[in-house]
């Protein structure tokens, strides 16, 4: 059997995607899938403990400890952290995942650590997620790493254990889709309204079965955090991967990571990746333009990511819809939602407001809604209004600039890091038929907490309507005043 | 995993597009750390009327009697029919958990998420991929009076119905033979350990700082 790292010398302009899958070929398989090598794993408390326990059975260790990162965050509290867990059946599996670090020797941050965080947001910090990795957790939101030009995927627990046996993983074949996006962002919209926009134009099933590449210039103007933001919603339109090519603002965000190579290897690194973009040329299956000059603050009014409208919409008719399932799809979601066809979005009243989750928990993110929020108050109607930062480090550094004060003088909660309310597994959740802003990734019905009623947003949009009371446009007052 | 042999199965209809992976399966039940166990959980917030939490007893929680599986004629489905873009969301492996240890074997729609795919197929459940029109006349044959029972033969790759009606669909080849065998993947890629080494070996020359260890 050839193992091969392919040599090629032809002038075939190559995609990003053939680029990073040709260098992690195992092995080939001839219906197109392949057994890839996996760089980098990270793990959380939730989607792990069979897969260790698989491997204990089977006798096995760790092909290799020193790429794997692990942290709890899904369960975790994100306030009160002295008092430990209180859900007893959440506190075994943060235990067991502990426990099982300890043993196998793999790195692993504590609860309450500086270093603790969400997954997708302390890998990029800490400079583990490189460009021209793969990178797996068992987590659908992986997809956030691509902003490196990594190949980075959702795996299952049955994959997890595979990657930890043996270094690799089977995958099949993935269609290549190019977004390109071009045009001047209006002010006040954010990479989370080009994602949703993107969603709402081609479906959550739109991208199934392809890797997206970001492109084009409103995207190479980005930040690697908004990038990261696009990326993360890669997986709501059915792509498990989102890419962004390798740019200068990747290598500048990078530099000087705790986990970046340093000296003669970042410069040996820094060359490589470079290289790590589409040819121009190159050819994908799947071509969507996205004008982001027209693209409005985004806000989601059913139970599907797609379910999304301009702010100044109106809740659509499902009478409109001519195909019958769809159809009883609209009607089920607007019951779900207790919302009338023909509403005003910026006249639905709110309940709650999330700012928070590995879509929109960053330091960027958290200094756009602050600067919304700055000497104002959270309106009256809002019975909870949270900001939970990503990570330890995302925390402090807010704390340094003065943010968490701008948010508790407003009368938001400033809270510890962890996925909190995007899934309620811990006590951050929505009762039945309270509605909220959350610029978290997903407004499945019960997400939230059963019951509740999810309006995904960006953080702006969130910091806007927590003061309102109701969804507003911020562009329209900007105009305004 | 255990091999997937030839069955005639009964089939339930849930009559929904983009069925996610949280309503499979709520997310308070994946705070539990076994890989069993998780049937009577199955599509939690639809089939009960209460919230439940890992550990109840669900015997004894008011069901919903609007949903599907509650019929007494589905309980015992062994194929569940879905609409387009099954599975999506969250990369969950309890979501397949569930619907196994439901009873379910295969599953059939015009498609599924890709991750939520791959998971299945990794604990013995078939997903199958038909045609709409394929779809929808399963859906009209499946609510008549007359409960529908389909023939799932995977070697042929075949779903046939009792009058004949034979609906091809296609898998590949590979995760077809571990299904067949009940393989497990592990093993069969443990078997190229050379390969994956002497792969290290050259990335290493590459791209040394993924190896700082040496």
């Amino acid at each position: 059997m050839k193992c091969s790292i392919r040599q090629e010398t032809s002038e075939v302009p190559k995609t990003l995607l053939q680029k990073l899958w040709e260098t992690h070929v195992v092995r080939h398989d001839p219906d197109g899938s392949a057994v890839l090598y996996i760089d980098l794993q990270l793990i959380n408390e939730v989607t792990s403990p069979q897969a260790f326990e698989g491997l204990s059975v089977a006798g096995l260790s760790p092909w290799r400890s020193g790429t794997i990162i692990a942290t709890s965050d899904h369960n975790v509290p994100t306030k009160d952290l002295a008092m430990g867990i209180q859900d007893p059946v959440a506190k075994i599996q943060v235990q067991t995942l502990e426990r099982t670090c300890d043993e196998l020797d793999l790195r692993h941050f504590r609860m309450g650590e500086k270093g603790q965080g969400i997954l997708h947001v302390i890998a990029p910090e800490l400079g583990a997620s490189l460009p021209g990795m793969t990178i797996v957790c068992g987590d659908s939101h992986t997809s956030t790493h691509g902003a490196f030009a990594a190949l980075a995927f959702g795996i299952g627990t049955s994959e997890i254990e595979h990657v930890l046996a043996t270094q690799c993983l089977r995958v099949s074949p993935m269609a290549s889709m190019s977004v390109q996006i071009d045009g001047v962002l209006p002010p006040f919209v954010t990479a989370k309204d080009l994602a949703l926009s993107l969603i709402r134009k081609i479906g959550t099933a739109g991208a199934t079965g392809h890797a997206i590449e970001f492109t084009g210039s409103t995207v190479r103007g980005l930040s690697m955090e908004a990038r990261m933001t696009l990326c993360n919603m890669a997986i709501e339109a059915g792509a498990r991967v989102g890419l962004i090519g390798v740019d200068e603002t990747t290598l500048t965000y990078l530099y000087g990571r705790p986990h970046a190579p340093r000296r003669a290897a970042w410069e040996a690194a820094a060359t490589f990746w470079r290289t790590l973009h589409s040819d121009p040329g190159a050819v994908y299956e799947k071509v969507v333009h996205l004008d982001a000059a027209t693209v409005a603050p985004q806000v989601s009014w059913g139970t599907s990511p797609q379910m999304v409208c301009d702010v100044l919409d109106k809740v659509p008719d499902p009478l409109d819809e001519v195909d019958p399932t769809k159809r009883q799809a609209l009607v089920r979601a607007l019951d779900y939602m207790g919302l009338k066809a023909g509403t005003a979005i910026v006249s639905i009243e709110l309940d709650k407001v999330f700012i928070g989750s590995c879509t929109n928990a960053r330091l960027e993110d958290l200094r756009a809604a602050a600067h919304v929020v700055m000497g104002r108050k959270v309106s009256s109607r809002i019975k909870q209004a949270l900001v939970v930062p990503g990570s330890g480090l995302v925390k402090s550094m807010a704390e340094a600039e003065g943010l968490d004060r701008i948010f508790i003088d407003a009368g938001f909660e400033w809270r510890e890091p962890g996925c909190s309310m995007c899934l309620g597994m811990n006590d951050d959740r929505l009762l039945p038929g309270e509605r909220c802003a959350s610029t978290s990734n997903r407004n499945f019905e019960g997400r939230q907490g059963q019951g509740g009623r999810t309006h995904l947003v960006s953080p702006v949009t969130a910091a806007a309507a927590a003061l309102a009371g109701h969804f507003v446009d911020l562009t329209v007052d900007e105009k305004r005043s | 995993m255990k091999a997937f042999k030839q069955f005639c199965g009964v089939v339930a209809p849930l009559d929904r597009i983009n069925v996610d992976t949280d309503a499979i399966l709520p997310k308070q039940f994946m705070k539990l750390i076994s890989k069993y166990g998780y049937g009577d959980y199955l599509f939690d917030n639809w089939r009960y009327q209460d919230e439940g939490q890992p550990g109840d007893d669900c015997s004894i929680r008011p069901l919903n009697p609007q949903f599907v599986l509650n019929q007494p004629r589905f309980r015992s489905a062994e194929i569940l029919l879905c609409r387009d873009n099954f599975g999506c969301g969250s990369s969950r492996e309890h979501a397949p958990w569930a619907l196994r240890d439901f009873g379910f074997k295969a599953l059939i729609s015009t498609s599924f998420a890709d991750i939520f795919y791959g998971n299945c197929l990794k604990n013995g459940v078939l997903p199958i991929v038909l045609t709409e029109d394929e779809i929808d006349h399963l859906f009209t044959l499946a609510a008549s009076d007359v409960t529908l029972r389909l023939e799932v033969n995977l070697a042929a790759q075949t779903l046939v119905q009792s009058q004949g009606v034979v609906h091809h669909f296609e898998i590949d080849a590979f995760r077809k033979n571990c299904l067949m065998l009940g393989l497990n993947e592990i093993g069969l890629t443990l078997a190229q350990a050379d390969t994956v080494r002497l792969y290290e070996d050259m990335r290493r020359t590459t791209e040394p700082w993924l190896f700082p260890d040496g």
